[in-house]
């Protein structure tokens, strides 16, 4: 798993890090003309059309990889909502030689604001070579130009990390493309399956894949009930709650070794755990003689620090991304609302007051807005508010449905929602779910089996 | 406590065991042997039936969990009955030991539903304790909303699922 710059000759160590490079040659200044953009903090977008063209391969291989490349970038814009990719039968002028200068009158023709070019190598020793251009087409303005080289093997990561390039040249922001989804994959309860027993009917597996759903594998077999798994913000690990020998207890999965490590030795179930935001620490709940309770655990020093005493249930902390600040749920007002406490547990102040109860707050990666679970008037929402419980908007809706998860840009929310479960066991099947921060561009995210409990990684650095 | 447990269902392993292998042998007699005593008419003996394990008996004899309401954990009247029992069982089995399991229903957030079968587990749990059986006995386990026994999105399901059961200690 290597990308390298083509402009060095020595060879990198092998490592999880993709090195990005711009080239300066490819690079045409900014005009100083407008440029195309789009405002993603507007409600309802009108997507952006973008022409995105096979990459030009130099050899077979290289062209199959130059389609695949624009197939899956194409699919990553468009399922962001905010770009509408021209169909290609649409096009005028074929995908043509990268070094020439696009014709934007046949682009234009077409409605086409924005032009994808690439071209694709096989080099000597094995890598490919992909590089690619975004254009303005109103304005003829190159607006980037990059190359990569990459182990073959990892070529969607190269889609995926070109997507961001596009999304964050045009919105401003940084994307999410280049990132892993892990969640909980389990079998409906109609359906026979592997790894059901007594203790974990539904065959419980944490599973991860790639933000679009391939390179889809399973972590854990199911023999072993597991619940809520979240990144660690390094991504080489995940916390998870895990029913190992009927102890539920709070582990560490190391997604390189495969290595399972129970996290502390806690005289009581420890669960709902979140890693701190710069990975040093993990915060969750422990329950001792029927009260739970919110501990920090240092993961270097193992020393556990207990940060709320009440006799409410106090659970599903997470941490502001500054670190000082963890917002959590409590009933200790009679009824599951959401408080803000700062990091040694102090200055406890409640922030929800709507109608209904409020859940499983995450904060925001941007620190701007809170994302929560409502359970009102028989149903549940996924909402958000601000920090101090202001500006609440509601994004979601079902009978039931739970557990939002930030991109890594705070800008799309993934959640599960489950219907209903008829008598005879059929229905009640649960499946993941994005939707955009404006409340629109909701969308399933196809799993294998059934889903919960998504968690959404940072960028792969 | 734990060598206890273990050498109790040694021992209902051996009772077990003795029970099967008399009614083969029985059986090989009256097959080998002719009438015996009776000439014409055989008669064989039934194979004994198998005494009720434990913990079986505390689920038919007892019953084993008791139900809450929506979102509470404290032990409604109308269910002490089957606590008072379990807790004369419990004194009646001195050496058995019991896990007792908190569950919740599909409504609620899946960490909230954690911890209110914990307090539910809890709740069952002092309430054996206060009549009378000894805490270090009783072992809990919460399942929130995981291990439903009834399905159905609806109350008849949600009222079968909140429930705290009393486990009683030796295999599954």
């Amino acid at each position: 798993m290597t990308i390298e710059p083509m402009n060095s000759g020595r060879s990198f160590p092998r490592t999880f890090l993709a090195a990005v490079f711009l080239l300066a040659a490819l690079v045409a200044g900014r005009g100083a003309e407008a440029e195309i953009t789009i405002d993603i903090t507007r409600g309802k977008v009108e997507p952006l059309p973008i022409a995105i063209t096979d990459f030009v391969g130099a050899q077979g291989v290289a062209a199959r990889y130059g389609r695949d490349l624009a197939r899956v970038i194409g699919s990553n814009l468009e399922r962001s909502g905010l770009f509408r990719p021209i169909d290609r039968r649409a096009f005028i002028q074929s995908a043509g030689a990268l070094n020439t200068v696009p014709r934007f009158g046949d682009w234009r023709v077409i409605n086409a604001q924005a032009l994808v070019q690439g071209r694709t190598e096989m080099v000597p020793d094995g890598r490919l070579r992909v590089e690619f251009r975004l254009w303005d087409v109103f304005s003829e303005q190159q607006m980037i130009g990059l190359a990569y080289f990459t182990v073959p093997d990892n070529w969607r990561r190269v889609a995926h990390i070109i997507s961001d390039a596009i999304y964050k040249r045009i919105t401003g922001e940084d994307g999410y493309f280049d990132t892993r989804i892990v969640y909980v994959a389990e079998h409906s309860k109609d359906s026979k399956g592997v790894g059901r027993n007594r203790l974990n009917p539904f065959g419980k597996r944490l599973a991860i894949m790639d933000q679009d759903g391939e390179n889809h594998r399973f972590l854990t077999d199911g023999s072993t009930l597991v619940l809520t798994p979240r990144f660690s913000p390094t991504l080489q690990e995940i916390t998870y709650m895990s029913y190992y020998r009927n102890n539920p207890r709070v582990y560490i999965f190391n997604i390189d070794t495969g290595r399972q490590e129970v996290l502390g030795d806690f005289p009581g179930m420890t669960f709902a755990p979140r890693f701190s935001p710069d990975g040093k620490r993990i915060i969750m709940s422990m329950a001792k003689d029927g009260n739970s309770e919110i501990y920090v655990m240092d993961l270097r020093t193992r020393v556990v620090r207990q940060l709320t005493y009440h006799s409410a249930i106090d659970t599903s902390p997470s941490f502001s991304p500054d670190g000082s600040q963890v917002v959590f749920n409590s009933d200790r007002g009679g009824s599951q609302q959401l408080y803000v406490m700062d990091s040694r547990g102090k200055s406890v102040q409640r922030i929800s007051f709507g109608r209904g109860r409020y859940a499983t707050p995450v904060w925001s990666p941007r620190g701007d807005l809170i994302a929560f679970t409502k359970l009102a008037n028989k149903r549940f929402f996924i909402g958000v508010m601000k920090p101090d419980g202001s500006g609440e908007r509601l994004l979601a809706e079902d009978f039931k449905i739970e557990g939002p998860t930030w991109s890594p840009n705070g800008r799309v929310l993934i959640y599960y929602r489950k219907g209903k479960t008829n008598k005879d066991g059929t229905g009640g099947t649960s499946k993941l779910w994005s939707v955009d921060l404006t409340g629109h561009n909701e969308r399933q995210i196809s799993t294998p089996l059934d889903a919960s409990d998504p968690a959404w990684s940072p960028l792969i650095p | 406590m734990r060598f206890k447990v273990l050498g109790m269902v040694a021992a209902l392993a051996l009772v077990v065991s003795a029970c099967e292998s008399t009614p083969e042998s029985g059986a090989g007699a009256s097959g080998s042997g002719g009438g015996g005593a009776g000439g014409t008419s055989t008669i064989t003996p039934l194979p004994a039936a198998a005494p009720l394990a434990l913990k079986d008996q505390f689920v038919v004899d007892v019953g084993d969990r008791v139900f809450f309401s929506f979102d509470r954990f404290d032990v409604e009247p109308d269910q002490r009955e089957t606590l008072n029992r379990q807790a004369a069982w419990l004194k009646k089995f001195s050496s058995v030991s019991v896990t007792i399991e908190g569950h919740a229903d599909e409504r609620g957030t899946r960490e909230y539903n954690l911890a209110l079968g914990a307090r539910r587990a809890n709740a069952v749990k002092d309430y054996l304790v206060f009549q009378g059986v000894d805490a270090s006995r009783i072992k809990t386990v919460s399942y929130g909303e995981e291990r439903p026994v009834a399905l159905g999105s609806d109350e008849s399901a949600w009222s079968q699922n909140r429930r705290g059961v009393t486990v009683v200690a030796g295999g599954s």
